[in-house]
């Protein structure tokens, strides 16, 4: 029942719909086979299978809005669904910045959908593990990842007659390789869309090569270093930076896009010319759903061109309110790159510090969005060239906007963590270091 | 780590969002008194018992659960949106050939649980190819059929909505007209009705409840184009409605006028005093950065305790069983038997998921293990951990500590933080005694950036209000304070603890941890706190 068909869908969203008595009415119904494997210390500690299919609906009366969900589509379920979305909009009270409904619009499909990875098995999972653990065995390392993987549908609908169906997939794996006296620590991650994408025997290697090199780390004095940030390290401050490209707080004076004296900072450079980053559904690397949450249809748009702000994100009310057109929500962020691996930017570095990962990063100082995090799972110091010997792990102070404005080199982009962004590994010059960890 | 703020709820929850799937399914506002009959749960979990003991389980647990959560989010004078959420299912866990194997349905027959408790035991056989050495669990005795509940006063599922927008309006009202630019105030109450059976021989049924009541207000001067926030001074805790009750006795108030809270919380007069400190904070000046004797209040100093304390001492932290998320541990089993030296001579750790008002205050936790109080750190040696059944003999312990926990019946249970409280100083101390012995220092309260390794020895935190001390005097306010600190060194500069008559309770209501990440609320005492000579850094940056 989970995996519902396009027809099947659109059966239940016409269905439900039918049945309302307010004023309009959206409804969603989204769900997916998940499978998953844990393993640590060189064992699986949990593996489980989650299959599951939701119903939402969300009514207004006038300007009073009341949402439900349920996970039963029996007639008898629809109709209670719909009563109940019906008496929590009857119990709000108005809300002033209420948009009506989406008209009917048209999307064009994005490729969000393998049959390799939708047919992945338990027995699979399971020798994906061992892929991970046999070797680490074998050469004194200990292993502790996780690989989650599925298949999801989703399906929108309102009484406009608006209406839209796609199927997904997505496996994430992760895996830390430790030294068995815990001084050396090393990581890999993979996020694809296409399972055939994917191989834990060769990732593994990445990560107890880093294990192994990383032992034995030398403490270096804190302060401003050359780095080079591997895709997932740069990924960290740039995904968290996304988050705060909202019109409507530039607008009201409280972001740092917020323009000195009021308005926001589009159209002015912000961050090294060589910046580009941009959001696409049709992406083949990073593909997202072709609509956003309000159900209007996602576009190529450009967040930063060349260095500057080139678009932020309106809610439909905010679009409104200043006389924007309505856009989507971004669903994906690509920031471009150039065409060297991280190897290549190592290569080409006298002197510098090449950073695997970034962790724990949490907001300082929205004003600047000053971030905080520290380095962890293989951090190495780089001269002539050469990766010469690893480090001990620094705490970071830095804003990626700063970051951003300090750029030596960008790599070629790679998708990263959840599979919506795309970041290249970049070197970057008087990156702030503010203290020693000695956490491996 | 705190995964979601409270800005990402009010996103989440905010107009269109339309698939609230991590809470469940939202239902009408009546519908949340109402309870699933003892008999039919205790008849659901007989089937999955049956089932994966005939299936070949050695031991077999079943939780069935209605997980109900109400929001009130709000922003200025409007009500951005009320969701009810209900999620109800029954999660089965089971060891067989050695392993544990786990399987959750939301189909609430008894053909559905015990074709899960199946499924389960199948799992548990194929993950048993490749496992090193069989599960262990430490023994629990079977307590029968028993209940427990959160001692609530009033339950706040059950105040009608329009009380809640009437109180949360007049919050607002409060901070507009007090100056502030904008702010947000939000409800979050959470009801989770349990019931826990297993092959043991118990049947627990259980009624928690946790409330939390968020707010921020900004200030903005557009002439400089800076903006400042200033959170609310309360804390999520295990209790009901009466909680908002604003209660004289529960206020502690500075002798500058901060007023911070105790097990009662005045929401409007907080919000005034927000807009008043927000405003305050855009002129205040830059710290000078350096070593400062840092005085903490209690609704800062949970969350130091939260990371550097409660999660080094998870036992699986220390195992290695989170290494690929969370982190492993620098508090290693050895340090242990070396009497490891944690803090300094007065300061005392525990753990404790019993304390009243508390959020990790339960019964039995999700292995059926009666809850307790123990010492973690004892006059600043670090004497234990915080367990679960399969991990209690690895340290030597015969019994669990009754740490365990699922954030849903769809979840998997696994090892979860307890209450991690520090004892109160044995002398007779208040704030105003302890600010008087200080002669260049920090007073901090509330929560604010927070950040630390992956084995909890480098951490930085900032706070939500900062006054600088000077020569035993409470200064003006400042800003762009962190402290950054190495976790034993941190507790080792712990030079006094105020007494007992100051104690209270700091809230986490969504800690993250484990893979697929599952959250747990869990609470963190003391009394104002001093730590000589820490270090402070300016956070303030320009973007040019």
């Amino acid at each position: 029942m989970s995996i519902l068909s396009e027809a099947q869908a659109k059966a239940i969203l016409d269905k439900v719909i039918a049945l309302s008595t307010a004023d309009e009415v959206s409804a969603q119904v989204g769900g997916g086979i998940t499978g998953n494997v844990r393993f640590a210390r060189n064992d699986i500690s949990t593996s489980g299978i989650v299959d599951e299919a939701e119903l939402a609906v969300q009514v207004a009366f006038g300007k009073r809005i009341g949402t439900a969900t349920i996970n039963q589509f029996d007639d008898a379920s629809l109709e209670r669904v719909m009563r109940r979305a019906e008496d929590l909009a009857k119990l709000a009270p108005e809300n002033p910045e209420f948009m009506p409904a989406v008209a009917k619009q048209t999307y064009r499909a994005t490729d969000t959908f393998s049959e390799a990875t939708a047919a992945l098995t338990a027995e699979a999972r399971a020798k994906i593990a061992e892929a991970s653990i046999l070797p680490c065995r074998e050469r004194n390392l200990v292993a502790a990842g996780f690989l989650e993987d599925g298949q999801t549908f989703f399906a929108h609908a309102n009484s406009n007659g608006n209406f839209g169906y796609q199927r997904s997939t997505v496996a994430d794996y992760t895996c830390t390789v430790r030294t068995e006296d815990g001084r050396g620590s090393g990581w890999v991650a993979s996020n694809v869309k296409d399972v055939a994408q994917f191989d834990a025997a060769n990732d593994i290697q990445i990560a107890m090569r880093k294990a192994a090199a990383s032992a034995d780390a030398r403490a270096l004095e804190p302060g401003k270093y050359t780095v080079i940030l591997e895709p997932a390290a740069a990924s960290g401050l740039i995904s968290f930076m996304m988050n705060f490209f909202d019109a409507r707080s530039a607008d009201e004076g409280r972001s740092f896009l917020s323009k000195q004296g009021g308005g926001n900072k589009i159209g002015e450079q912000i961050m090294d010319p060589r910046v580009n980053i941009y959001t696409d559904p049709w992406d083949p690397t990073v593909p997202t759903l072709p609509w956003d949450g309000d159900g209007l249809p996602r576009e190529r748009t450009k967040i930063i061109d060349a260095g500057k702000v080139a678009n932020l994100q309106y809610s439909r009310y905010w679009a409104n309110k200043q006389g924007k057109p309505e856009t989507a929500g971004w669903g994906n962020t690509i920031m471009e790159g150039g065409t060297k691996s991280t190897a290549e930017l190592i290569a080409g570095t006298e002197r510098g510090i090449l950073v695997t990962r970034t962790w724990y990063i949490r907001m300082v100082d929205p004003q600047t969005v000053l971030l905080t995090g520290l380095t962890r799972d293989g951090t190495f110091y780089i001269e002539n060239g050469q990766l010469m010997y690893p480090i001990k792990n620094f705490r970071f102070n830095e804003s990626p906007v700063i970051m951003l404005n300090n750029i030596e080199e960008l790599g070629r982009s790679v998708r990263v963590e959840d599979g919506s962004i795309m970041v290249p590994p970049m070197k970057v010059r008087d990156f702030t270091f503010t203290s020693l960890s000695d956490a491996v | 780590m705190d995964r979601r703020d409270f800005l990402a709820l009010s996103t989440f929850f905010t107009g269109v969002a339309l698939t609230p799937a991590l809470f469940g399914k939202a239902i009408a506002a009546d519908q949340l008194q109402n309870d699933i009959e003892l008999a039919v749960k205790k008849r659901l979990a007989d089937a999955a018992l049956a089932a994966a003991t005939a299936a070949g389980a050695s031991y077999c647990d079943v939780r069935v659960g209605r997980y109900l959560r109400q929001f009130v989010i709000t922003r200025e004078r409007n009500v951005e949106n009320i969701v009810n959420t209900e999620s109800t299912g029954t999660g089965v866990r089971v060891i067989a050939d050695g392993s544990w194997g786990f399987a959750a349905t939301n189909e609430m027959t008894e053909d559905a649980v015990a074709a899960a408790a199946r499924q389960a035991t199948a799992i548990a056989k194929a993950n048993a190819r490749i496992q090193t050495a069989p599960i262990q669990l430490a023994p629990t005795p079977g307590v029968g059929e028993v209940s427990w509940r959160t001692p609530i006063k009033k339950n706040a599922m059950e105040v009608p909505i329009a009380d809640k927008v009437d109180l949360l309006m007049s919050v607002n009202d409060a901070a507009l007209n007090a100056g502030a630019s904008f702010v947000n105030s939000l409800l979050f109450l959470v009801n989770e009705q349990k019931y826990f059976a297993s092959t043991d021989g118990s049947y627990i049924d259980q009624d928690v409840h946790r409330i939390w009541a968020p707010l921020t207000v900004t200030a903005v001067d557009q002439s400089t184009g800076k903006f400042r926030s200033r959170e609310g001074l309360s804390a999520p805790m295990g209790l009901g409605w009466e909680y908002m009750d604003g209660a004289a006795e529960d206020k502690f108030v500075l002798s500058n006028g901060l007023t911070t809270y105790g097990k009662s919380y005045d929401m409007k007069e907080d919000a005034i005093a927000a807009a008043q400190d927000a405003q305050t904070k855009l002129k205040a000046p830059s710290v000078k950065p350096g070593k400062y004797d840092l005085v903490l209040d209690p609704n800062h100093l949970g969350l130091t305790i939260h990371e550097s304390v409660g999660h080094p001492l998870e036992l699986d932290r220390v195992l290695g069983y989170e290494a690929n998320y969370a982190g492993t541990s620098f508090a290693t089993m050895d340090k242990r038997d070396e009497g490891f030296k944690y803090g300094s001579e007065i300061v005392n750790l525990f753990a404790d998921k019993t304390q009243t008002g508390s959020l990790g205050a339960v019964g039995y936790d999700d292995e059926g293990v009666k809850t307790k109080r123990w010492d973690l750190v004892k006059d600043g040696t670090l004497v234990d951990y915080q367990t679960i059944r399969d991990q209690a003999h690895i340290v030597g312990k015969d019994a669990s500590d009754g740490c365990c926990y699922a954030d849903s019946w769809s979840s998997v249970q696994f090892q979860r933080m307890a209450n991690v409280s520090l004892a109160p100083g044995k002398t007779k101390m208040s704030p105003a005694d302890m600010i008087a012995g200080v002669e260049n220092g920090i007073y901090i309260a509330g929560r604010g950036s927070f950040s630390i390794d992956q084995q909890r020895y480098n951490a930085q935190f900032g706070g939500t209000v900062f006054y600088e001390i000077k020569n035993g005097k409470l200064g003006p306010m400042i800003e762009d304070v962190a402290y950054q600190m190495r976790t034993p060194e941190f507790w080792g500069a712990c030079s006094a603890i105020c007494d007992e008559s100051d104690y209270r309770m700091f809230g986490s209501f969504f800690d993250g941890k484990g893979q697929p990440s599952q959250v747990s609320a869990v609470s963190h005492g003391s009394s104002t706190t001093r730590f000589d000579g820490i270090n402070v850094i300016n956070t303030a940056r320009s973007l040019g």
